[in-house]
């Protein structure tokens, strides 16, 4: 993070302002990940008037950054005139698709609009890999082409590669992919518990022998000595700051217009359907608690060696069932990265 | 005297914290505005001269040598312009670059 970012970010949480929020315009999908944690099914999306009631709202609030995503947002007749409407509130826009709906035209529209970039997934660049995760024939070579239109209209992309049991031996791969076709590449080996309670696809989860492999390959986390670094000193900055940005400056809001403190930490915290999104944000009880939580109150992980470097997601504890207990999953990754045992491990 | 106009760019995302501006550029690099940059980008409709927004806008409010507040925003639009995120024309400019 820049140091002009890292003071922006500062001064959003000292106002209490939202810098950023995560908009699912759909959760329906045309493709079926192995590890997606949500349900496919419409249960009632905003339409269009509402989401850009919403995206004047957002911009009253001050979100700056604003993610849209799904489920697979090109799945929306109405897609586009939501982002221009984004644009025209002056939003810096990212868009999160599987793109196998990108075509000339569509990188041509987003273009036109100046998002400013589109984060594709791909799991391998073996298409029986690709294809078997998706569960849609062909969408590795569509992706792919959808990349070529973006990428020949000048916008930026990001390849977004979730590492699980299935793909583990292929991120080296994506990473090339990434590099031939002139977008950034990025790699995540969480796999989040489904939104509604089902935990058995946290079997996907790529092996400790595995993330230790993954987390100690210099070409995938840059400078591997700072990333794989003993952890740093425990003291009172340490103890008295805040997880992470969920509910701080950063909200997340479903199709159906609840809000949560963040995508990965579904916490229902209101809902723009019945209340004004700021007054959720100011007032929630539960966005309230979230922000009242600094590592010194966690569960175990304050008196963690970890403490002050850990990952440590409060969305994937709160799916354990303590919003201020530790996630497990970030127990391993800090396990992985330093050889040193959590307190939780 | 040659008038200076200027006009937010389209391809810019931009939102207010704090009394300041913060600005993205095409090309992702985030800029800040000051107190006085952002009643100049806020005043920036491509159709209002820059004298008159200067005069207006920064002198009317602000204690400061009209020449030196006019050279000193000539230099900042002339900056914002250098890395896209304004617009700066000889003649008024309403079009498809300018933000809505």
């Amino acid at each position: 993070m820049s140091r002009l970012m890292a003071e922006l970010n500062s001064r959003a949480m000292a106002l209490g302002v939202p810098l950023s929020a995560h908009l699912d315009v759909t959760y329906r999908c045309n493709e079926s990940c192995l590890h997606c944690y949500l349900p496919h099914d419409d249960r009632g999306e905003m339409n269009t008037a509402e989401i850009v009631g919403l995206l004047d709202q957002l911009a009253d609030a001050g979100v700056f950054f604003l993610t849209i995503s799904g489920g697979e947002p090109l799945l929306r007749p109405d897609l586009f005139e939501i982002l221009a409407h984004a644009r025209a509130r002056t939003f810096n826009v990212k868009l999160k698709t599987n793109a196998i709906l990108i075509r000339e035209s569509e990188a041509e529209r987003l273009f036109r609009l100046n998002i400013d970039s589109i984060q594709i997934s791909i799991y391998s660049r073996r298409p029986e890999v690709h294809d078997a995760i998706t569960k849609v024939k062909g969408s590795l070579e569509r992706s792919i082409a959808a990349i070529r239109f973006l990428r020949f209209r000048g916008l930026k992309v990001t390849i977004a590669d979730v590492l699980m049991r299935p793909n583990v031996d292929d991120f080296p791969g994506v990473q090339a992919l990434a590099a031939e076709l002139g977008a950034h590449f990025t790699m995540d080996p969480t796999i989040t518990p489904h939104i509604e309670g089902d935990r058995s696809i946290l079997q996907l989860n790529v092996a400790s022998e595995d993330l230790k492999e993954v987390f100690h390959t210099p070409g995938l986390v840059g400078n591997l000595e700072e990333f794989c670094a003993p952890p740093v000193q425990v003291d009172d900055d340490v103890l008295d700051d805040v997880p992470c940005s969920a509910a701080h400056t950063l909200a997340y809001i479903s199709p159906y217009g609840e809000v949560f403190p963040c995508v990965a930490f579904p916490l229902p915290s209101g809902n723009v359907r019945r209340q004004k999104f700021l007054d959720i944000w100011r007032d929630s009880t539960q966005l309230r608690e979230v922000r009242s939580i600094t590592a010194r109150d966690l569960d175990g992980c304050s008196e963690c060696g970890h403490v002050g470097s850990c990952t440590r997601c409060p969305g994937l504890a709160y799916m354990e069932g303590n919003m201020r207990g530790p996630s497990t999953a970030d127990c391993e990754k800090s396990f992985a990265r330093t050889g040193i045992p959590s307190r939780i491990r | 005297m040659t008038e200076k106009y200027i006009a937010r760019s389209w391809a810019v995302a931009a939102r207010m914290l704090g009394g300041e501006m913060m600005i993205m550029s095409a090309d992702s690099t985030l800029f800040t505005l000051n107190r006085q940059a952002t009643i100049i980008w806020n005043a920036a409709d491509g159709v209002t001269p820059l004298r008159e927004i200067v005069e207006r806008e920064i002198c009317g409010v602000f204690e400061v040598d009209p020449a030196v507040a006019y050279q000193d925003a000539e230099d900042l639009v002339r900056d914002l312009a250098g890395h896209g995120i304004l617009i700066l024309s000889g003649q008024p400019a309403v079009g498809r670059e300018t933000a809505p």
